[in-house]
């Protein structure tokens, strides 16, 4: 076996052994005309989600859970990374009627 | 011989917003009976920080004097772009009026009795101005970015009149 493969394999083994870090990816979220928009329907522990305001009005993303709250102005984007599975439902604090949900996977 | 009749007849119900049909409002009067319900509204949210004390009645206001300051800002940005000038009509200034007589009335209350009062005349000033954007204004606007912007008020709009409802209920 070739140096270059032994180093491919053992990185293939580290990533196995840590499936979260590994298959972490980011999400786009846009806020717009006072709706959340879509997220995939399952999100994984470590996926990082980033929500973009391009509404008029300042928003925030606040978890019912208490486990993150994004105070966002006009214009301005926040992120969280989801560190722990199950469902969490979020809604905007300013405009109650703004809600969604996350379904993240171990 | 009917049709005069129904004509008059077919004006808009609501207090204070009454165009006749076949006389719309030019896109100069949308925006000053627009921008004039947005003043009001930051007027009674300023008046509501200055009285209440109530932690969730405080936390309403602060977000209609800011929401409906983004609405105008945008709405006087656009006139500007476009070269209107937001012309005074009936509506406005009946509103207006009106808006007076309500912000007097509510200044002589005070605690929950003046929170009370607020939140209901939130609720129906909100239904008043969202049933004359959805029936008159926005039909009646011509050009696309008024139309656009009327909409996204709508939607905001509608938004506050059911935060201001939930409130009501809360309050009882």
């Amino acid at each position: 076996m070739t140096r270059a493969a032994t180093l491919v394999s053992l990185v293939a083994l580290a990533a196995a052994s840590c499936p979260g870090a590994a298959a972490a990816r980011t999400y786009d979220a846009v806020i717009d005309q006072l709706k959340f928009g879509p997220l995939p329907a399952v999100l994984k522990r470590g996926d990082r989600i980033r929500w973009i305001n391009r509404d008029l009005f300042r928003h925030s993303v606040t978890a019912r859970d208490g486990s993150f709250d994004l105070d966002l102005p006009a214009g301005k984007s926040g992120a969280v990374v989801l560190k722990q599975a199950g469902t969490i439902r979020y809604f905007c604090k300013y405009h109650p009627g703004m809600t969604g949900s996350l379904a993240v996977k171990p | 011989m009917l049709k005069p009749l129904m004509a008059a007849a077919a004006v808009l119900a609501l207090p204070g917003i009454s165009f006749a049909e076949g006389a719309k409002p030019n896109d100069a009067q949308v925006a000053h009976i627009a921008y004039t319900a947005g003043q009001i509204d930051i007027a009674a949210g300023k008046q509501a920080l200055a009285k209440s004390h109530n932690k969730a009645v405080r936390a309403f206001a602060s977000e209609m004097v800011r929401d409906h300051s983004a609405v105008n800002d945008k709405a006087l940005a656009l006139v500007k772009k476009l070269g209107v000038t937001p012309e005074a009509n009936a509506t406005s200034s009946t509103l207006t009026k009106q808006a007076d007589a309500k912000r007097d009335e509510l200044a002589k209350l005070e605690g929950s009795g003046f929170d009370k009062a607020y939140v209901a005349n939130e609720v129906a000033f909100h239904k008043t101005v969202n049933a004359a954007l959805r029936d008159t204004l926005i039909p009646s606007a011509r050009n696309g970015e008024l139309k656009a912007l009327l909409k996204t008020g709508l939607t905001l709009f509608s938004e506050h009149q059911a935060h201001a409802e939930h409130l009501a209920q809360s309050l009882k």
